[in-house]
């Protein structure tokens, strides 16, 4: 079974994550995309701390996600796959291309970012790498919770959501 | 409620509304909310609410918080923001129970008076009536 959900979240583990698709979906396990996070015990011990104990979570690297991304999709169990940033889920994308869906979790606001919907502001070049990640085929739209209506890409961009 | 300034003993950090629906509910059995401070998380970046409680922390004098999810995104700014320090206490997991244990106990400092707060709070789940026995 391919990974539930590809999201990119600024917060990466937290309780929407946890609890808003988690609980009902029966989540097994998380796969944290980053690059800092990986390689710091305290940044790994902080993010799983928050996980209840069946909840596997795996630290990866960009580079080593895209490595491992069979083995996630080969998994029996239920998964999702987060990155922090745009740049990071576009990268993984290029290195692991059956990865052919993100979702936009939250990327919350922060100087030079324009708000999009409630819970989305992006930089011009966020704008351009979800342009980028949509013209290769992935399918972006935007969802924090899964009892939400998922937004498409144009209408996020274009504000059109909330 | 005296216009006079009290000092603000610790900060409540939560999810949506819950912080200030705590902080009214303290209020209104307590009369003492105005040693708290409310903050939602509503549209805040990561670094929006650890600059938040660093800066509350470091030039306020702020030295308790408490928060909702242990692993909920405030928690992670606040154990973040208090890293190499033990002169600041988080509480997750905040209650009702647990603020008016809080601000009951001004004779403390915030720091042992928040740490304390949490056997009140731990102490104030209970359940009755018939799915009791599944609570354990």
């Amino acid at each position: 079974m391919p990974l539930d959900l590809c999201r990119i979240d600024d917060r990466l583990i937290h309780g929407q994550v946890v609890v808003g698709w988690g609980q009902p979906m029966g989540l097994g396990f998380i796969v944290l995309v980053d690059d800092e996070v990986a390689g710091s015990d305290w940044e790994r011990e902080l993010y799983r701390m928050g996980v209840p104990p069946d909840m596997d979570v795996i630290f990866e690297t960009v580079d080593g996600a895209a490595a491992r991304i069979e083995e996630f999709a080969a998994d029996t169990r239920r998964g999702i796959l987060l990155t922090g940033d745009c740049e990071s889920m576009k990268r993984l994308s290029s290195l692991a291309p059956s990865l052919t869906k993100v979702n936009l979790g939250g990327i919350h606001h922060r100087a030079g970012r324009i708000q999009k919907l409630r819970y989305v502001f992006l930089a011009p070049d966020e704008e351009r790498t979800l342009k980028e990640l949509a013209a290769r085929g992935v399918t972006v739209t935007a969802q924090d919770v899964p009892s939400a209506r998922p937004v498409p890409l144009p209408d996020v961009l274009a504000g059109k959501g909330d | 409620m005296s216009n006079d300034k009290v000092e603000i003993r610790a900060l409540i950090v939560a999810h949506g509304d819950l912080a200030a629906g705590l902080l009214s509910a303290v209020e209104r059995i307590s009369g003492r909310g105005s040693v708290l401070e409310a903050v939602s998380n509503q549209g805040m970046s990561p670094e929006d609410m650890e600059t938040l409680l660093r800066d509350r922390i470091e030039r306020g004098g702020l030295r308790a918080v408490f928060t909702d999810l242990p692993g909920g995104s405030w928690t992670i700014a606040a154990r973040r923001a208090m890293r190499g320090r033990d002169d600041v206490t988080i509480v997750t997991g905040v209650n009702l129970a647990a603020l008016l244990e809080f601000v009951m106990r001004d004779d403390l400092q915030p720091t042992i008076a928040a740490a304390g707060s949490v056997v009140r709070a731990r102490s104030a789940i209970t359940v009755f009536g018939g799915g009791s026995a599944h609570a354990s």
